[in-house]
């Protein structure tokens, strides 16, 4: 038989992409929080070392608060922490740019920063957005991600204007990430199809705004503004690097090696 | 009216509220959770003495909530009120600001050797660098302070530290 017409959204669907976007805001705060931890005793001076541990703290407490909320849209009795430590690499919808290793610290800074740069305009979308739970969760997030933005954006200054070393390896991170920039703001399915019915903030206002940042803060860095050049992506439909697998072996072993340990 | 085992116990709002003033933040002791501004309601069901306290963090990933919430429950149970006569709520919006730090808060936080923030934070707006605000030192009253790192020793406090005694301190900074 023929199909004329394409069905219309059916609301266990439309539930379904909820729950694909929610997890994927949480997988990508808890990735990124645990690649932050990473950092706790081997920061380069005690300020900084805490500082990123502060910041790690902030994502963990956001990544737990999109957990509870899929866990109550899946309905399937899985809890939080089910969410975060049984599933797999390939079931982990973070883009591909927050699982990327912490490298120096100008590696960190910059990944942050570019993070950042998306992460507050965001946020500030979802604010907004008629989905009071998650309207919630970025109220509460977005005057976290205002801090870390200052934090991220005033350290690519000192590194991009500062020695012919940070410069240096300021400009290798450069190198290695920002191929991983688009795809912050490259929309998923589920994203397509909630923003389409505006359940989800359109990526583009989000992209304008977070490119105006991230030319003022080089400008000021004295960095050149690369090149758009290749983007990379597949973290936010399953398709991972290699990292993430490293990651979640690290994170996830406790509760695989003693399932349903608690403490 | 409140059931507790046997008999029952006639107990108030006001009665509430003033048991939760002996609740401190596990991190700030000084502070209790009414001074942080940090219990947003409590409501007691006069059918069925059922209690409800609503509760919302500082920070999303503030590790004190889960200490809070315990330390709330057992001064509750000291008044004979049991966990089936409680209900804990979690509330994340309207965010949390320390703009609901009490005077009080505000005065205890000083004489601890923490600097109070220094503004308002609704509707304030950042920029890079230098819009840190005036922090004067707990330790010597002294305004020569410099921004050590917005974060500090816990998700709401910044390191500073005085130009005149040398002093370092935290500052519980504006959000």
């Amino acid at each position: 038989m023929e199909t004329i017409t394409s069905a219309p959204e059916t609301p266990s669907a439309i539930q379904q992409q909820r729950l694909q976007f929610v997890l994927q805001l949480a997988d990508t705060s808890l990735v990124l929080g645990h690649r932050l931890s990473e950092w706790c005793g081997h920061g380069p001076v005690l300020e900084q070392d805490i500082a990123m541990a502060n910041i790690g703290l902030d994502f963990l407490g956001e990544a737990r608060s999109y957990y509870q909320y899929a866990a109550e849209l899946e309905g399937a009795g899985r809890t939080e922490d089910e969410l975060a430590f049984l599933r797999a690499a390939t079931e982990y919808r973070n883009p591909l740019l927050v699982e990327q290793p912490n490298g120096d610290f100008a590696a960190t800074v910059l990944r942050q920063f570019l993070f950042d740069s998306y992460h507050l305009p965001f946020l500030e979308a979802l604010r907004a957005g008629p989905d009071e739970k998650l309207a919630a969760i970025a109220e509460k997030s977005v005057k976290e991600a205002a801090y870390h933005r200052q934090w991220s954006a005033e350290w690519v200054i000192r590194l991009g204007d500062g020695t012919p070393e940070s410069r240096r390896r300021l400009d290798g991170a450069l190198r290695d990430f920002w191929r991983y920039t688009a795809e912050l703001t490259t929309p998923a399915p589920a994203e397509t199809a909630l923003a389409d019915l505006g359940l989800a903030p359109n990526l583009d206002d989000v992209r304008a705004l977070q490119q105006a940042h991230i030319a003022e803060v080089f400008a000021e860095a004295t960095l050149p503004l690369p090149a758009s050049g290749v983007a990379q992506k597949g973290g936010k439909t399953g398709r991972h690097s290699e990292h993430l697998g490293y990651l979640l072996a690290e994170l996830q072993y406790m509760q695989r090696a003693y399932p349903g340990l608690k403490w | 009216m409140v059931n507790s085992g046997g008999g029952t116990v006639a107990v108030t709002e006001a009665q509430v509220w003033g048991w939760l003033a002996d609740v401190s933040d596990p991190e700030v002791p000084v502070l209790s959770v009414l001074d942080l501004g940090i219990v947003r309601a409590v409501r007691l069901d006069a059918a069925s003495g059922h209690l409800t306290i609503v509760i919302t963090p500082t920070y999303s990933g503030c590790p004190a909530m889960d200490v809070i919430g315990t330390e709330i429950r057992l001064r509750l149970a000291a008044e004979g009120i049991g966990p089936q006569q409680l209900t804990l709520e979690n509330q994340l919006s309207p965010a949390w600001t320390t703009d609901w730090l009490s005077a009080e808060g505000r005065r205890k936080l000083t004489a601890y050797g923490i600097a109070p923030p220094a503004e308002q934070a609704a509707g304030r707006v950042r920029a890079l660098f230098g819009d840190s605000p005036v922090v004067q030192c707990p330790h010597c009253g002294s305004n020569q302070t410099q921004l050590l790192s917005q974060f500090g020793s816990t998700a709401c406090k910044a390191l500073y530290q005085c130009q005149d005694c040398r002093e370092p301190f935290d500052y519980f900074k504006c959000h």
